[in-house]
């Protein structure tokens, strides 16, 4: 079933264009990553799937209903959204934090329900953030505070999730551990996930398909391995990159160039 | 100290506050006042006509201060935001000045002619920020702050040309309402007048609870939570502005209240806007209330300006729960 479909959409900020005819479709269960290089509309891109900006044209279809049919609960209770990482936060604990997330499902002056309980205790041991769940949200690392966000996420219950970079900034031990949280809710709960990276080789290896935004356009569409061509890179990023066999999957993957003199 | 033990806390200070405070002051009255069975007619009139609805006036001045400075703060994610920030007072006190340069003396309705200027100032500077932030589509915060600054100061600027052509009393007049206060002649007129505003506006603010802590955690968190973000801030700002003005018109602006009781509150009872609220709301009431009753008894035979006592008093009691406790902001 597809989930997502964009169909010839356009969106301009002001005069100038972000994005460019963009289609594709993203069906059930899937798992896409969009990449691309700086400027090429990426996060407008998945903004405007949520709807965090409006406008343009052309069509965004969520569950085959025009998203701008949607009340702002009901989109909620379809979509959840990780963003950016921001410095800013209010001290809230993470336990507050992340029932924030079942805001579409809470009416002015209702408690907390059994469900809302369960599904913030599920959302906090999924991503492994229980034992931190009394403190301070501002008191957290950077990779413990981006697996809250996506527990939030997890807690608001949705069939899709967006993520915005959700492993830029993150040290090695973090980049892997969220990325296979997100493999595991992605696998065993079969939300959808589209993430926006700039990290094209976990984007090879862990996403079914990948689209390639250039200068608002989609550059390239399809199975994540078929990326890994070095005509197809130079022809999204407009410079050589270098590919080499992983010697675990059979895949092959981006390494930086020696500088030059070295042999 | 859990949070429902410190709102019980703040409850029962509010109720002290209120019952206490009308039997403080210059003049003696017994209990017995309160149901006309004083020596003294006097003594009655003191309790009745004078004492209660200016205890009542300010707790609800101080309940609205306090509760739109919270609204504020949580809509613009900004911790300096104040009740002032988007030039409601200013327009407030530019309808005054204007009142007053003229020398215009009449009543309307029972309510003064300076307030009812300074109340229709303070509905054109919010519907001033509300057009500009409309011209530019979107609603954005930052337009909004941009025009209520801009605004504020163009009014102060029209206030301080008025003060400089007008003569020395009614310079003095200017100056003298810009300080603000609750000492004019406080009746239950003004308390009714008031009431509505304080009540709705403090109404919405707790109907929007939920909203207010996703919109603190970023606004495009909060729309993709199910908040609907604009119409959310927009319902925010009349509701604030609107019994801010209404206050403002009474009392003028009274400074550091809604400032700091929302942040004395957060420190005692965190950020989370369920518990917040009705605690701000109690504080902020109960605090200016105290003030008040401060400014009217210290130095004998005259009385303070408010404001002067709320940051005299509170400045040094924030300072004491700041360093008291590992604060967050």
């Amino acid at each position: 079933m597809t989930l997502i479909r964009l169909d010839n959409f356009s969106f301009q900020l002001g005069d100038k264009p972000i994005l460019c005819d963009v289609s594709f479709d993203v069906s059930e269960g899937e798992y896409v990553a969009i990449v691309g290089p700086n400027g090429a509309g990426k996060t407008t891109l998945i903004k405007c799937i949520d709807r965090l900006l409006f406008g343009g044209t052309g069509s965004i279809e969520i569950c085959g209903r025009p998203l701008h049919q949607y009340r702002q609960k009901e989109l909620a209770r379809l979509i959840s959204y990780v963003p950016q990482a921001d410095g800013r936060v209010f001290p809230f604990t993470v336990e507050q934090f992340v029932l924030m997330g079942r805001y579409p499902y809470l009416s002015p002056f209702s408690a907390v329900s059994k469900e809302d309980r369960r599904a913030v205790d599920e959302a906090l041991q999924r991503t492994g953030t229980a034992e931190f769940a009394g403190r301070l949200l501002s008191t957290l690392s950077g990779g413990e505070r981006q697996k809250v966000y996506v527990a939030a996420a997890l807690a608001q219950g949705g069939k899709i999730m967006l993520l915005d970079e959700p492993t830029t900034f993150l040290d090695y031990r973090h980049q892997a551990e969220i990325s296979a949280l997100l493999s595991r809710i992605n696998r065993s709960s079969g939300v959808t996930i589209v993430a926006v990276t700039h990290d094209v080789n976990q984007a090879a290896l862990r996403s079914d398909r990948i689209v390639a935004l250039r200068d608002g356009r989609v550059a390239f569409c399809g199975l994540a391995r078929q990326i890994m061509d070095p005509d197809v890179l130079q022809e999204i990023y407009g410079t050589t990159l270098l590919l080499v066999d992983h010697p675990q999957a059979d895949l092959p993957v981006i390494v930086p160039h020696a500088p030059e003199g070295s042999s | 100290m859990n949070r429902a033990t410190v709102l019980g806390i703040l409850m029962v200070l509010a109720v002290a506050a209120l019952a206490i405070a009308p039997f403080m002051g210059m003049i003696d009255v017994p209990l017995s006042a309160l149901w006309g069975a004083a020596e003294e007619r006097g003594q009655v009139d003191v309790l009745w006509k004078l004492r209660i609805p200016r205890v009542c006036l300010a707790f609800l001045a101080g309940s609205a201060l306090a509760t739109a400075g919270m609204a504020f703060q949580a809509m613009f994610r900004n911790p300096l935001a104040t009740p002032f920030t988007l030039g409601v007072s200013s327009g407030a006190s530019l309808g005054a000045a204007i009142c007053i340069h003229m020398g215009w003396t009449f009543s309307l309705l029972r309510f003064s002619g300076v307030s009812l200027f300074a109340f229709v100032g303070a509905m054109v500077s919010i519907l001033l920020v509300y057009g500009l932030t409309r011209a530019r589509q979107g609603f954005s915060t930052a337009t909004m702050l941009l025009a209520g600054v801009a605004i504020s100061f163009f009014f102060s600027s029209l206030i301080l040309f008025l003060q400089y052509i007008s003569d020395f009393t009614r310079t003095h007049r200017m100056l003298r309402w810009v300080m603000g206060g609750l000492n004019r002649a406080v009746d239950f007129d003004d308390v009714l007048g008031v009431f509505p505003f304080v009540v709705t506006g403090c109404l919405i603010v707790v109907y929007l609870t939920h909203e207010m802590n996703l919109i603190t955690t970023g606004e495009e968190l909060a729309a993709s939570r199910g908040v609907e973000v604009n119409r959310t801030k927009l319902v925010l700002f009349f509701a604030a502005s609107l019994m801010v003005g209404a206050v403002v018109a009474v009392c003028g602006p009274i400074g550091f209240v809604g400032l700091m009781a929302p942040h004395i509150c957060r420190l005692l009872i965190g950020p989370e806007h369920r518990w917040l609220t009705p605690a701000v709301v109690l504080f902020g009431g109960a605090f200016l209330v105290l003030c008040d009753t401060v400014a009217r008894t210290v130095i004998r035979g005259t009385e303070l300006p408010v404001g002067i006592v709320t940051a005299l008093l509170g400045g040094p009691f924030f300072l004491w729960l700041l360093v008291g406790r590992k604060a967050e902001f």
